[in-house]
């Protein structure tokens, strides 16, 4: 049995984003590239997982669509977490939801034998939290999104989805089925020292999205007029003790800010 | 004339703003306004959302949609859509609609943006603005090759009209078509707070650890109580679980947009900025003058929070009494 992990590389929390002239993409010089926070936990509960169900022989593999030298280094990073084999499918960094999601559909379904697909929740660059459900769909199987926690036993899947108001709904799926991690369905591990030397001779195979023939018409969102924010005129501070303080507040937000 | 299809949802048959604002946008873009609501109460909500400018609201009563299945969902959304032929559909980006409205978008090979905060509607086009890279930048969403274009926007950004009880709407009623389920809810367990969910909330006070120990959130939950706001809480205070996850406002918490946002000792991290910096109106209480969250603030105020906030409180109460 496969376990697929499809992992998306974004820029590390920290960058300071730059955009371009065309104000189509973002100026990706000198940016720190980190597998996104919630593939980190796809990750780790896929190889718990394998662990846990060792007789199973399932195997872990992370797939990553995007420019092939730079996310193979975040499929390298996975695999010295302990997953067993990656699989770059090597496309342009523009290609949408909709494209990728065709793309991870036509890779799973050739690999075949797949048990089950683990993905963050979403990404955090884009912030679409599409792939997923839409991979679902491609592959005509049941998904599960916002999971902060996974059991499985033979009659398939089951999960905990956080909804709003803190109430969690508690889902059954029959399997081969996709989970979408959210925080708090573990704590991955970072990859020890020897788990990156052996990442080194794992299997990584790269394929060209372009050879899966998925047709222009397969793009259906695509961003311009990227902008920064808009600057916020400076803190007002309000002095004084704290009851002139807290006066004053409540009549600025009434009278002043008109949010009361 | 083009179709604006607006999917609403609701609570016992009281229509969310989120949707009332859809309906607004989908009205004065000139289009035929189209509505869709399901489950126990959907006839409820169909007349509120005839109030509020649609001229036809399709309902499926079936109490099997109460709870939120992503397959009967897709079943019975796709049913109605391929009956009405809209060209553009708007939702709030709830946890039903962003977990629906992709596998729809894939179903219906066409295009959907999540999570906007400004559109544009002109005959069948719309673009929306969204943020982008946890609000450190925007962009403008275009769809391509997508015969249904499908946008999600947050609450609390557009503006809500008054209800129009004269005004009324075509209801059509449809059933559930029922496939075979590989997806089954057995349980919904229930949040502790009845409150407003973050995302929805037009007012939020967030704890960090300033507050010093988790029993002292009590101070926000009684300044929440006059303001109808909901509590939320740093990173810090969840990890140290003084509070559950469901509360964090930030990069791994929820990206929040309220009219007001109250930061009450909260340091104002890079990854608790990210989540918050979209709030019309920011005030930072913290007894650290150089805390970060100051550079974000409208208003700030440096003092010790035990002392404010009781005293805020007795301010509210006093002001929002007239």
């Amino acid at each position: 049995m496969k376990i697929f992990v499809c992992i998306k590389q974004v820029p590390d929390t920290e960058t300071k984003i730059k955009i371009n002239p065309d104000a189509t993409s973002i100026d990706t010089t000198g940016i720190k590239w980190v597998i996104n926070p919630y593939d980190e936990y796809a990750v780790e509960e896929a190889i718990k997982y394998r662990e846990a169900n060792a007789s199973a022989g399932a195997q872990v593999f992370v797939l990553s669509v995007g420019p092939s030298k730079r996310v193979s280094e975040a499929l390298r990073t996975a695999l010295a977490m302990g997953a067993d084999e990656g699989i770059v499918i090597n496309a342009p960094e523009d290609i949408d939801c909709y494209s990728t999601a065709r793309a991870l559909a036509e890779v799973i379904k050739s690999e075949k034998d797949t048990g089950l697909i683990f993905t963050g929740k979403l990404a955090i660059d884009d912030n679409a939290s599409s792939v997923s459900q839409m991979l679902g769909e491609f592959l005509g199987i049941p998904h599960a999104t916002v999971v902060s926690k996974f059991a499985w036993s033979p009659e398939g899947v089951s999960v905990e989805r956080d909804i709003e108001g803190g109430a969690k709904e508690i889902i059954n799926m029959t399997a081969p089925a996709i989970i979408g991690a959210n925080k708090g369905l573990n704590t991955p591990r970072y990859a020890s020292l020897p788990g990156i030397m052996k990442a080194k001779k794992k299997v990584l195979k790269e394929i060209e999205f372009a050879s899966l023939n998925i047709p222009a018409t397969d793009i259906k969102v695509k961003y311009s007029q990227l902008s920064l924010p808009a600057e916020k005129p400076s803190v007002k501070m309000l002095m004084g003790d704290s009851a002139h303080q807290v006066a004053e507040l409540v009549q600025l937000l009434r009278d002043e800010a008109k949010v009361l | 004339m083009s179709k604006v299809f607006v999917f609403a949802e609701h609570k016992n048959g009281t229509l969310k703003r989120g949707a009332m604002e859809l309906l607004q946008a989908a009205q004065k873009s000139g289009n035929t306004v189209i509505g869709m609501v399901v489950g126990t109460g959907a006839e409820k909500a169909a007349t509120e959302m005839g109030y509020h400018g649609a001229q036809e609201v399709h309902v499926i009563k079936d109490s099997n949609l109460d709870a939120y299945n992503p397959e009967l969902y897709l079943s019975a959304l796709s049913s109605v859509l391929e009956k009405t032929q809209p060209q553009i559909l708007l939702a709030s980006a709830t946890s039903t609609a962003k977990d629906l409205f992709p596998r729809i978008a894939a179903h219906l090979k066409t295009g959907v943006v999540s999570d906007c905060v400004e559109l544009s509607i002109s005959g069948d086009s719309i673009t929306a603005k969204k943020p982008m890279y946890s609000g450190k930048a925007f962009a403008i969403a275009n769809f391509e090759n997508s015969p249904l274009k499908i946008v999600l926007m947050r609450a609390n950004q557009l503006p809500v009209a008054a209800a129009d009880t004269s005004k009324t709407m075509v209801l059509v009623e449809h059933a559930l078509t029922k496939p075979d389920l590989k997806t089954v809810i057995k349980e919904i367990v229930k949040g502790a707070s009845e409150k407003l969910d973050l995302t929805e909330a037009n007012i939020i006070i967030s704890g960090g650890r300033g507050l010093k120990e988790a029993g002292n959130f009590k101070l926000l939950n009684e300044l929440a109580d006059v303001l109808g706001a909901t509590v939320g809480a740093s990173r810090a205070v969840v990890d140290a679980g003084w509070v559950s996850h469901g509360m964090q406002v930030g990069q791994t918490g929820k990206t929040v947009a309220p009219t007001l946002y109250i930061a009450v000792g909260v340091s104002g991290a890079i990854q608790h900025l990210a989540g918050m910096s979209g709030s019309k109106v920011i005030v930072a209480i913290n007894n650290d003058p150089g805390a970060p969250i100051f550079q974000k603030a409208t208003y700030g105020i440096v003092g010790d929070l035990f002392d404010v906030i009781p005293k805020l409180t007795e301010e509210f109460k006093k002001v929002l009494k007239h």
